[in-house]
């Protein structure tokens, strides 16, 4: 009767003790490893300098992808990231150029909370459709990729939107250029991303809530839990990460075009994956999906540095990464 | 079947256990159990859940290896590399649960992955027709070609039992196969047993229904806590011989006393509620203080009709509670309102078996244990060892996860969960489903610890005997309706079979089946 005497349970569940710290601990393992393989491939690639570099340059897909894991923990899934980075940006440029107030820092202020309600919206538009029209998020984020991706195009004409004002421009680009205390502004930003989105998952009685939809929507729904306000409140909180990863992509650029956030979708789910949270939801690592964004970026300025692999081919080594996080996510884990 | 099989003295056991005992771990589930199956001969096995019935069939059929002792076949000792292995020698299991693809014809589910080729291409007017054959000879006709979804749980039974004796079988054995039938299925089901039996096949039939295994054993054994208790000739056994040696304790203190409530004051009552395809037109009435027991079979609606009262699914009618009308459009309504429901589903619906003791105790309660957003680890860590000693938790460490705990604190665990929430009406589906005996005991306690304290309980079940042991009043449920209502001296397991059947049914004979 006591757990000591039933069989087969406990030792399967022992068993998964014991790998869901493997699977914590991975990510910042695989990290390290990747460090030793830069230090022994360039000298150079484990200066101060450069790191900060790459942790810059992995700023966009840090802060998409950890929505991605209020997403991906409550057993959902958005491929919409990239395409709907692309129209946040489109239409922040719009609004930027459309010089609608006076003067350039109100106009960015104000600008950067249209991205943000921009992105929120669409967010939601996702979760309603998920939620309300009980459709795979699969489905409906790949439709609504291809939307978002389809508006951008016709709200650029097919071209590109640039910002338009170069005092504007001087202006907003040491978002992504400045620094502030030693540390880039993006990195501050992903510091400040993980904190708040650490404490809403790990502290807060949404969060909780988030990790028992993902774990079984059931459980959740006999425990009194509003599942459908769950689930889409994780696609409004991934559409605010859009639109902030958008802000600090803008002024690296200064554009949205055709091609803004390609394949970003990728990108984020396998940071996410990498960094051990479950892709069947129930757990949700956001300290590890920053990790592996930064990964991501380490693994393509190790491409750049070392010429062994021609960087061409770093869509390729993603990929095959994403594929190799799940397989070591499957033996790490129970078999189910 | 009324005549007993004489055994032949010289025929040597099919099957046979030889001292095998099994342990996971450090824990010994199974020790020293020996025992002997005879061609021709229904040999059942009884126990408490628990008590070792189905680990040993799985070392019997090659499912799992012992740890010590052997199996033998013909004399011979034997080793199985796995079922499959265990198969060809003969030994076919029919499992508990249907293990049927859903999609799949009958024919296609009876021959799957030995489908019949003619050619390249599958014979499927061949595996048809065998299909068919098969079915009649278990005494059903069901057209081979139907999808198994469509089909009722009593029958997709039988497909599986066709497709398991579609293999060359000396031993087919039977684990629990009238878990979810009624007395007729059942009784269709002996009728295949025994015909099986008089073609020389050697069944073990793993039951902890008495009655049942009384009309159609020829030999009995009984396990407890994984020991090999006794076995006897069926004639020589009566169902309460049974009884006491698979409990190995007085049973009539199983259940706690009760209080006279016939005076109380009515709580809830429920008026022509209906719940679409599930339950139509059922009212009732529960008092403060008692405890109300809802009877019927699997499928009779009793599950649904409790979920869609308490907002889980949709269902009209008109529910007062405390004389107030009142509608619940989500469980949240009826939380609030006072009344919990616990899902018969532990695994699927009351826990999160892949969290934390902690996570799940506070999950229908978060509200109470955040300061501002913040939740309060420290006050959920509180609120555990108070849990963990009231409800009698038994958790060798405070992380573990729910997952790892055994079926009797899971459900303490969600007892717990639930009355968090401060009920005044606690719905509690199959309270001891899965239970072992020390559990119910205390599980039953609680009950009527909490009937005591002036709230009130329905309780849900499938146990007749618990119902009857512990509820003032006991409805019946039959197709989607409740259609009768026993109390007092009138609550047997007859009265309410005749009630969740709608037919007579002459337990006197049934038992005289196997004893004459």
């Amino acid at each position: 009767m006591s757990d000591t005497s039933t069989n087969t349970d406990t030792r399967g569940a022992f068993r998964k003790l014991a790998d869901l710290d493997k699977t914590a601990v991975a990510p910042f393992l695989a990290l390290a490893a990747l460090f030793v393989l830069g230090a022994l491939i360039n000298p150079n690639f484990l200066s101060i300098d450069n790191l900060l570099n790459v942790l810059t340059r992995s700023s966009f897909i840090a802060i998409i992808a950890v929505g991605a894991t209020f997403v991906i923990s409550a057993g959902g899934l958005d491929l919409s990231v990239g395409s709907m980075a692309a129209l946040v940006a489109g239409v922040m440029l719009l609004f930027l150029n459309s010089a609608a107030i006076d003067g350039d820092m109100a106009m960015l202020c104000v600008g950067v909370l249209v991205a943000i309600g921009v992105g929120a919206l669409a967010g939601l538009l996702n979760g309603a459709v998920i939620t309300i029209g009980k459709i795979e998020p699969f489905i409906v984020t790949l439709g609504t990729m291809a939307i978002f991706r389809s508006v951008t195009v016709w709200l650029a004409d097919g071209g590109s939107i640039a910002m338009k004002s170069t005092s504007m421009r001087a202006l907003f680009r040491p978002v992504y250029t400045g620094t502030f205390i030693g540390l880039p502004i993006p990195v501050w930003i992903i510091a400040i991303v993980g904190i708040l989105a650490a404490f809403i998952l790990y502290k807060t009685s949404f969060g909780r809530h988030v990790i028992a939809v993902g774990s079984n929507e059931d459980v959740a729904k006999y425990s009194g839990i509003h599942v459908n306000r769950v689930r889409a409140m994780t696609y409004v909180l991934q559409g605010i990460c859009v639109a902030i990863a958008v802000v600090v992509y803008i002024p690296r650029l200064g554009a949205a075009t055709t091609t803004t956030g390609m394949l970003w979708e990728l990108q984020a789910i396998t940071a996410v994956v990498i960094g051990g949270t479950a892709l069947r939801g129930g757990v949700g690592r956001i300290w590890g999906t920053i990790c592996g964004a930064f990964m991501l970026e380490i693994v393509g300025n190790i491409m750049v540095l070392s010429n062994i692999v021609s960087e061409y081919l770093i869509g390729a080594v993603q990929g095959t990464i994403i594929i190799i996080a799940m397989l070591v996510q499957r033996t790490l884990q129970r078999k189910k | 079947m009324a005549t007993q099989h004489p055994m032949n003295p010289v025929t040597v056991p099919v099957l046979e256990a030889r001292g095998i005992a099994k342990a996971f771990g450090p824990v010994e589930v199974l020790t020293d159990i020996s025992l002997t199956i005879m061609p021709g001969e229904v040999h059942a096995i009884i126990g408490e859940n628990g008590a070792g019935k189905s680990t040993l069939m799985k070392l019997l059929s090659g499912h799992l290896k012992p740890t010590r002792g052997t199996v033998a076949i013909d004399n011979e000792p034997v080793s199985f590399a796995g079922p499959v292995d265990a198969e060809h020698r003969g030994l076919v299991l029919v499992h508990q649960e249907i293990l049927l693809a859903p999609d799949l014809t009958v024919a296609q589910n009876i021959f799957m992955g030995r489908e019949l080729k003619r050619g390249l291409m599958v014979n499927d007017r061949e595996m048809n027709r065998q299909s068919a054959e098969a079915v009649r000879s278990l005494g059903a006709d069901i057209d081979p070609t139907t999808p198994i979804s469509r089909l009722s749980i009593a029958r997709r039974q039988l497909v599986q039992i066709a497709r398991a004796l579609q293999v060359p079988h000396r031993v087919v054995i039977f684990d629990e196969p009238t878990a979810s039938l009624t007395p007729i299925e059942t009784d269709a089901l002996l009728k295949v047993i025994r015909d099986l039996r008089d073609k020389g096949v050697a069944i073990l039939y793993i039951s902890h229904r008495l009655p049942e295994v009384a009309a159609i054993a020829d030999r009995i054994t009984v396990l407890r806590d994984g020991k090999l208790i006794a076995t006897r000739n069926a004639s020589e056994l009566y169902p309460v011989d049974m009884a006491r040696l698979m409990v190995g304790r007085d049973m009539s203190k199983l259940y706690p006393e009760r209080e006279d409530t016939a005076a109380h004051q009515t709580v809830l009552d429920v008026r022509n509620f209906d719940v679409p395809g599930f339950a139509s037109d059922a009212s009732f009435t529960l008092r403060k203080g008692e405890i109300l027991g809802f009877a019927g079979l699997i499928g009779a609606g009793r599950t649904e009709l409790l979920e869609g009262i308490v907002g889980l699914r949709h269902g009209s009618g008109t529910i007062e509670l405390n004389g107030k009308p009142v509608k619940f459009h989500t469980v949240r309504d009826s939380m609030a309102a006072g009344i919990v429901y616990l899902s018969e589903d532990r695994k699927g619906k009351g826990l999160l078996l892949a969290q934390d003791l902690r996570t799940n105790l506070t999950l229908a309660t978060l509200d109470k244990f955040t300061k501002g957003p913040l939740i309060e680890r420290k006050r959920e860590d509180q609120s555990l060892d108070k849990a963990i000693t009231d409800f009698d938790i038994r958790a060798r460490r405070r992380d573990l996860l729910a997952g790892q705990l055994s079926g009797g604190n899971q459900q303490k665990l969600l007892l717990a969960k639930m009355m968090l929430l401060e009920p005044s009406i606690v719905i509690i589906d199959e309270p001891t489903r899965g239970i072992d005996i020390g559990t119910k005991e205390q599980i039953y306690k609680f009950i009527a610890d909490l009937a005591k304290a002036g709230k009130s309980v329905i309780v849900i079940s499938s146990e007749m005997q618990e119902l009857i042991g512990i509820c003032h009043r006991i409805l019946v449920m039959r197709s989607s309706r409740i259609v009768g209502e026993v109390t007092g001296d009138a609550m047997t397991e007859e009265e309410i079979v005749v009630h969740a059947t709608g037919v007579k049914i002459n337990e006197a004979e049934l038992y005289s089946a196997g004893n004459a």
